[in-house]
């Protein structure tokens, strides 16, 4: 985590964003990320990004849970305490069938959503830079990373030809830092160390 | 422009009058970032009341047990599991909504999914609270779960639908729970970018996590939603399939029948839209949101009661035929001389049921009717009521004459502080929903923009150039021309 430097370029329409980025990352520029204020489908692969494993997380989460369920109530009532119920065999797994269900499900929901958060690095009094606070509204915000062999200069006139409006260079924090948005706070603020 | 993706000119737009992104953003967040009104004032303090004159009664039924209701020796479940069931049915349709018309892929989801959901959870909180103060010893409520306990340990009982009870209102109820929140997540970081107060800015803050909009969060989030709906479309099903279960397991003539996980599903789904059409024909109107829940939302949705209104119809017909073609003489005298039988004393409660669930439906079938708002919001309630009625005739009228004439129930009628209570649930149910309409968008507001280029009525309008070719005329303008 650390600030570093960038040069942002803010879209007001996704059919205008989708070749600009495909044609930044041809001329050889970093993006750091595009911050849209609803799903763009098929935007994750223009940038590049592989594909989340969510999914399996989310399927790992339900068999731990039917597993649980199983195993738990196969150990309770067969083993633990056998308890006669109306004459029928004490490992009587269709009776539970419903709660192993339930369990598979709740697993792997709060799982897979905790686990969201965690990949995402979210979570309450978390706090993050996002270049433009139109971003959750109505903008599209592209942001390039600086190194050492970025021209600034070209990177600008580059984002602007793109049909990028209002581009500008921008030091940001990185990660996330704890604090609350309506203080100022930030973890980072040496920000005349970032400048290369 | 270039569409991402296209939709039929046929299908009518979702979303009504010249919007762009941030128009969207404004007409939504408006509602919530305005002053409140005087009638969201009275309305709130009206709920506020009512959640109090349920704590008190359900205080009363704590200090003197459950005899404070007038359940007696075989109405053991009277109106408070009546509430209960009514109440989980009505928490069906927002997951309904929200997970498995995402499946189906289903555009206008996305104007009612928000509220809906809302309502499913706090729905579910209300039928919550039936189960748990009719324990009576409710200080022993957390016996039903099963923890380690001194007594042996003596585990809960695995094998009974009451227990199948517990796990699945309280998953669905996470489940739901999660959806929602994982959902709001982008608009409340929509609410935080746009506050000016101090205090506004702050709990937005807090409450959106950090949310930022970068394309690895939402590709994740997609995912999340995508799955998340796959999983709650099951479990949707399998609530109420599970409350069935708490009466279909039992040998109670009237209850004990193989029709009522589908039956009570239907039945679910039904009472649920006609909360959400309650529900949403008002909010639209008093936040100004006619132009997100248009007529268009009100009429599919009155597609969705008539559909689900006639299937419970036939089960009312099944369940009336093989109560009478099976030869069970119990089963045949719990519906003929129980329910079917006007002279006798709950009789008016079975018609009542069969007129507001099955008859009145069917007004639907009328293009006008259904897109006829003062007509929608009187059916929303007449189904409600019916919906009732239905959980109602189901216990007491089953219930209230056994096997044993000399046990036979004289009439029973509930005490004030059973009426309290559910009228404490109501308290409780709009309390929650109109803090909900004024501090969260009532509306998804990333996935009303995710839609607005393929179904804002002015896009749509755009679209025309290409519907009103005919096949030969795209063709020629821009097909390849491999002649001459």
């Amino acid at each position: 985590m650390a600030v570093k430097k960038f040069v942002v370029g803010n879209f007001d329409d996704e059919a205008v964003l989708f070749p600009a980025v495909k044609k930044v990352r041809r001329a050889g520029y970093k993006i750091h990320d595009v911050f849209t204020p609803f799903p763009i489908h098929g935007l994750d692969h223009a940038m590049g990004l592989r594909d989340t494993s969510l999914h399996t997380a989310g399927f790992i989460y339900g068999i731990t849970g039917t597993t649980t369920a199983v195993s738990f109530i196969t150990w309770a009532l067969t083993v633990d305490w056998q308890l006669n119920f109306g004459g029928k065999p004490f490992f009587s797994l269709p009776a539970w069938i419903p709660i192993t269900f339930e369990l598979t499900v709740l697993f792997a929901a709060v799982g897979m959503v905790l686990t969201f958060c965690y990949l995402c690095q979210l979570a309450p009094f978390v706090k993050k830079d996002h270049f433009n606070s139109r971003s959750t509204d109505d903008t599209f915000v592209m942001a390039l990373e600086c190194t050492e062999k970025t021209n600034e200069a070209e990177a600008l006139s580059f984002l602007q030809s793109l049909g990028a409006k209002d581009v500008k260079v921008d030091y940001k924090e990185t990660g996330w830092w704890l604090g609350r948005y309506d203080k100022d706070t930030k973890r980072f603020e040496k920000k005349a160390e970032a400048v290369h | 422009m270039a569409l991402l993706r296209y939709e039929s000119q046929v299908r009518p737009p979702l979303v009504d009058g010249n919007k762009d992104y941030h128009q969207v953003t404004e007409d939504i967040c408006r509602p919530v970032e305005a002053k409140p009104s005087r009638l969201w004032w009275m309305g709130f303090l009206i709920s506020v009341a009512l959640l109090i004159f349920g704590i008190v009664s359900v205080t009363m039924e704590v200090i003197y047990g459950t005899g404070q209701w007038n359940l007696n020796k075989t109405i053991g479940w009277g109106w408070d599991i009546t509430n209960f069931v009514w109440w989980v049915g009505i928490g069906h349709a927002g997951t309904l909504i929200s997970a498995i018309l995402l499946l189906f892929r289903q555009g206008w989801r996305t104007g009612v999914n928000r509220a809906a959901e809302a309502m499913t959870i706090f729905a579910v909180m209300c039928a919550g609270q039936f189960p748990i103060w009719h324990m009576g010893r409710v200080w022993n409520a957390f016996f039903v779960l099963p923890y380690a306990n001194t007594r042996g340990p003596l585990w809960v009982n695995f094998n009974s639908p009451l227990l199948w009870d517990v796990f699945a209102i309280s998953t669905y109820f996470t489940v739901s729970l999660l959806f929602w929140y994982s959902g709001l997540l982008p608009d409340l970081a929509t609410l935080r970018d746009r506050a000016k107060e101090k205090w506004r800015k702050a709990f937005y803050g807090v409450a959106a996590f950090g949310w930022t909009g970068s394309t690895k969060h939402w590709q994740r989030h997609e995912a999340l939603s995508l799955v998340l709906a796959g999983l709650s479309t099951p479990l949707v099903l399998s609530v109420h399939t599970i409350v069935s279960f708490d009466f279909a397991t039992s040998v109670v003539p009237g209850w004990h029948t193989t029709i009522f996980p589908p039956y009570f599903v239907a039945g679910a789904i039904f009472s649920g839209f006609a909360m959400v059409q309650t529900l949403l024909l008002v909010t639209r109107k008093v936040l100004a949101l006619e132009d997100y829940i248009t007529l268009e939302h009100i009429e599919v949705m009155n597609k969705v009661i008539v559909l689900t209104g006639s299937i419970v119809g036939i089960a009312y017909l099944t369940e009336l035929f093989m109560a009478w073609y099976s030869h069970v003489d119990y089963e045949w005298f719990a519906f003929k001389e129980n329910r079917l039988s006007l002279s006798s004393p709950y009789g008016w409660s079975y018609w009542l049921m069969m007129g507001c669930n099955v008859l009145s439906p069917q007004i639907f079938w009328f293009r006008k009717m259904r897109r006829n708002l003062l007509v929608t919001f009187f059916m929303s309630i007449l189904v409600n009521i019916g919906m009732w009625f239905e959980r109602f005739v189901i216990i007491v009228t089953s219930v209230y004459r056994d096997y044993l004439p000399s046990a036979w129930s004289t009439y029973y009628t509930p005490t004030i502080w059973e009426v309290g209570f559910y009228m404490g649930t109501f308290g409780l149910f709009f309390t929650c929903y109109f803090l909900f309409s004024k501090f969260f968008p009532v509306i998804a507001l990333a996935e009303i923009k995710h839609i607005l280029k393929r179904s804002g009525e002015n896009y749509k309008e755009k679209m025309d150039e290409v519907e009103g070719e005919t096949t030969d005329e795209f063709g020629n303008k821009h097909g390849h021309d491999h002649g001459a």
